[in-house]
């Protein structure tokens, strides 16, 4: 920014922005603030913002309840297995149609794109009832493999907007110093790709973590990840705010934490590449 | 060892012909440069020769064997890159050793090696830094010693030149030509620049629209131009071509005269009148465009200075003995 | 790099992936298209018998249909007015020199990163809740009488709440884009004298039509299956205030257990978005090019 800019104009787009951030931040502040009630204070009114009990009570009942460590750990075997799945299946299929692409390749990446397209309602039915018959009805492995194939698009367009920037030379030169394709990929190529790789696996780890079509509808109990189990404080629990609160506040936390890191790579991510 | 030679080498994507049957005879240790305007096909020969890309038909001969199914990796040869693809990860010292790495060599050997080659090239102070934090000569130094430091059968240079400033161009040309005599290692070179292939050539290979146009060294292309596209290619500025009444004088469809074989004559003997449209004075030499009516414009190359101006009158003299005569299908008719 | 050999192996690497996305989409799809020709219940097993268009006919003349689709469109125009309408100034904003500008950044980002399940309860409860609940309490603070969000205007809530979750996302791209916007080109139509008015119209606004209609696009391809905010707020209802088609297709195959009719809402609902994803196939098509 090499442009004059005036203190004032400096001073009223701070104190509004300051603002707009809090307003469209206040939600999850305001949640974190609940798990630190008495489940009486988060039920008060008028609320108190600062000035009640401090308590960690909440999370103490949250944790004690094995249940919770349950699901947490579904969401975690979840997002992670079908992220890692995704990524096995995508790496090869994106360093493929980066540098050696056909006609057909355009075809075949919008294509793929089209079937990230279809709504997942759409095929509710079968896919339920495949699962019902095969027995992966409220299993991991079976919203491992739907979570994978879903995100899977995804995954294979970010990686291959990374691999496109990734100059061919250096590849050729590789193979003009005599190196197999094997060592190519090992030496040259992954070094090179790493940021673009690690990512691509925070945004699909994100995705899959957040997930809560399938999860939903799939998933009753063994299987349940953490969108399914707070869904569960809908009804008959949902008078226990703050121990909700600090669930969600759990639940959020770490997905937080990895979104604000990757959330450059974000964009693109979800457009596709159509904007960087 | 290193001779290379093609025969009815062609390349085609789908459609588009791009290499239409190249012969070629380099002889070990030969400096060859590719040379052409942009589009003639020169860098797909050398990606062909490299084995990057797969021939559509023909063979390519290393020493006497067929290498077209051969990968790139098996053929022994090296590459310098118009972009260096320096291993952007990787310090110069891993640069230079990856070739060696990848072909198994002892670590000890290596180390040598390529303390052996950045000692060369000047890069020993270099040597643990990334390509990112070089200037652009010294990268250009690192493509050439990971090149160097295989001691390959050729080294294939792809417009290695083109993205350094004028003067270091000069330098690194000058470097270029000395460490391949001193290693007696067969180039070939591709480049669209005519200087850089007149000066660090053995042999030139004139390309145009993927056929070979000329195959020769510099002097002979420059004095005995098979055909028009040749001509007009090489020497600059390019050679003035006219046609018509004047041509005919010579039995030829259309002649040729470089400009510094034009003469500015006051002594009112005979001549082609004109008029002065622009006169670049550099110094060493005067560059005037010449509108001479019917003939056309012509370019001179006066020595030293010339005091003209736009709008001088003058007569210009073609030297008689170095006039090149082209029949109608622009070959050269040679006396 | 298009040597036979590399394009072989090319080739198997590719084949996984398409294999997998190929039966991905195909199985399922023509399962549903078969069920929909079915009366299949789940609760009268064994009773499966050929009906033609008939579910079709049934569940587009059903009143819940043309119920949920107008709600699927109210929710869809809603919250891209709200994301798009909000999310230009807020991008705008913070492409000005502000001070803090990355943390303001990390706050406007963060509702993006909020499972919907649980940003749909804090809403529900922590905010919308009648009595309890912070706007409640603000309402009456102002003396006013406190909206009951999901008795008296569900929809209004969910689309507060939806729109909520995807102003981040509009407002990122939409700054990502400006700040993409070329400082000499913004400098130039200075030293040409535009206003600071003019260049928004003439540099800005042409610069932003592109993502702007990115994020239409992307937001409505997701917004059209709006599922998890409804399933743990209303449930679809009071009635049929806030069931879309995506909780319609879903209440008819795990509620009602009526396969037939649930695929054939499923189709419908596959036809809507491929209206919506055609465009998007274009734009990003045309990306590809260049």
């Amino acid at each position: 920014m090499a442009r004059k800019v005036t203190g004032r104009h400096v001073a009223i787009s701070t104190v509004a922005a300051w603002l707009a951030g809090f307003v469209i931040f206040f939600p999850i502040l305001w949640m974190v603030l609940a798990s630190f009630k008495t489940e009486l204070e988060a039920f008060a009114t008028p609320p108190s913002f600062l000035f009640f009990h401090w308590t960690t009570e909440n999370y103490v009942t949250v944790q004690e309840r094995s249940d919770y460590l349950h699901h947490a750990l579904n969401s975690l075997i979840i997002a992670g297995g079908s992220t890692l799945i995704a990524m096995l299946i995508a790496i090869p299929a994106a360093w493929s149609m980066a540098f050696s692409p056909t006609k057909r390749t355009k075809d075949i990446l919008l294509w793929m794109l089209s079937t990230k397209m279809m709504p997942p309602v759409g095929v509710l039915v079968p896919i339920y009832l495949i699962y019902k018959n095969m027995g992966l009805l409220d299993t991991r492995s079976g919203l491992v493999f739907i979570l994978c194939l879903g995100n899977l698009p995804i995954v294979i367009w970010m990686l291959f907007t990374y691999f496109k920037e990734i100059p061919k030379d250096i590849l050729e030169a590789a193979r003009m110093d005599g190196a197999t394709i094997g060592r190519e990929l090992i030496y040259v190529l992954t070094p090179m790709a790493i940021p673009g790789l690690a990512s691509t696996m925070l945004l699909n780890l994100i995705l899959a973590w957040n997930e809560a079509f399938w999860t939903l509808n799939l998933s009753t109990l063994n299987a349940a990840p953490l969108t399914t189990f707070i869904a569960s404080y809908s009804s008959p629990e949902g008078l226990f705010w703050a121990r909700l609160s600090a669930a969600s506040t759990l639940a959020i936390a770490p997905i937080l934490i990895i979104g604000w890191f990757s959330q450059k790579q974000l964009v693109r991510g979800l457009t596709f590449g159509a904007v960087k | 060892m290193g001779r290379i030679t093609l025969e009815g080498v062609q390349k085609s994507f789908g459609p588009v012909h791009i290499i239409k049957g190249a012969d070629l005879d380099i002889p070990d240790g030969a400096f060859v440069v590719f040379v052409g305007p942009s589009g003639c096909g020169k860098t797909t020969l050398l990606r062909l020769i490299a084995g990057l890309e797969d021939v559509s038909g023909g063979r390519i001969l290393i020493d006497g064997n067929n290498v077209v199914d051969v990968p790139p990796a098996k053929r022994g040869l090296s590459m310098v890159f118009q972009s260096y693809a320096l291993y952007p990860h990787m310090s110069v010292r891993g640069n230079i050793a990856f070739g060696l790495k990848m072909a198994g060599l002892p670590k000890a050997e290596i180390t040598q090696k390529v303390e052996a080659a950045a000692a060369t090239l000047n890069l020993t102070p270099y040597l643990d830094r990334k390509p990112r934090e070089l200037s652009g000569g010294q990268r250009q130094r690192v493509a050439i010693g990971r090149a160097i430091v295989r001691e390959p059968k050729a080294f294939l240079f792809d417009e290695p030149l083109s993205n350094l400033d004028a003067a270091l161009r000069v330098q690194m040309r000058l470097e270029v030509t000395r460490l391949q005599k001193q290693l007696g290692t067969t180039a070939i070179y591709v480049t669209h620049d005519q200087v850089e292939a007149m000066t660090m050539a053995d042999k030139i290979v004139v390309l145009n629209a993927g056929r070979i146009e000329q195959y020769g060294s510099p002097i002979e292309l420059y004095q005995r131009p098979a055909n028009l596209f040749v001509a007009g290619f090489i020497g600059s500025p390019k050679m003035n071509l006219i046609t018509g009444a004047e041509a005919d004088k010579h039995k030829a469809t259309t002649i040729g005269v470089r400009p510094e074989h034009v003469t500015v004559v006051d002594d009112g003997g005979e001549g082609w009148p004109g008029k002065v449209v622009i006169a670049e004075h550099l110094g060493s030499d005067t560059f005037l465009y010449v509108d001479a009516g019917a003939l056309g414009t012509l370019t001179v190359r006066v020595v030293g200075e010339k005091r003209l101006s736009a709008g001088d009158a003058v007569t210009l003299r073609p030297e008689p003995n170095r006039i090149y005569r082209f029949d109608a299908n622009g070959h050269s008719i040679f006396a | 790099m298009a040597t036979r050999q590399t394009q072989i192996l090319a080739r198997a690497l590719l084949s996984p992936a398409v294999i997998l996305l190929f039966i991905w989409m195909i199985v399922p799809l023509a399962l549903t298209v078969y069920f929909s020709t079915l009366h299949y219940s789940l609760l009268d097993p064994g009773s499966e018998r050929f009906v033609g268009l008939e579910n079709f006919e049934y569940f587009l003349t059903d009143p819940a249909f043309l119920a949920s689709l107008q709600n699927t469109l109210v929710l869809v125009g809603s919250v891209l007015l709200l994301t798009i309408g909000l999310g230009i100034p807020l991008a705008i904003l913070l492409d000005q020199p502000v001070i803090g500008r990355n943390i303001i950044r990390l706050m406007v980002i963060a509702p993006f990163f909020v499972m919907p399940t649980v940003s749909a309860l804090v809403w529900k409860n922590l905010l919308m809740h009648p009595v309890s609940g912070l706007f409640a309490w603000i309402a009456t603070s102002l003396g006013m009488t406190p909206i009951d969000w999901f008795t008296n205007a569900p929809l209004l809530a969910v689309i507060f709440i939806v729109a909520w979750q995807w102003l981040p996302f509009a407002t990122l791209i939409l700054l990502t884009a400006l700040q993409s916007l070329d400082e000499e080109q913004k400098e130039a139509a200075e030293m040409d004298g535009a206003s600071a008015l003019s260049r928004f119209i003439y540099l800005t606004v042409p610069h932003l039509a592109r993502p702007i209609t990115v994020v239409i696009l992307i937001e409505t391809i997701f917004l059209l299956t709006v599922f998890a905010e409804i399933f743990v707020t209303t449930g679809g209802g009071p009635g049929l205030q806030t069931t879309n088609i995506a909780f319609l297709v879903y209440s008819q195959a795990l509620i009602q257990f009526d396969v037939g009719t649930a695929s054939a809402g499923g189709l419908v609902a596959v036809v809507i978005a491929n209206i919506v994803a055609f465009f998007l196939v274009r734009i990003v098509g045309r990306n590809l090019e260049a």
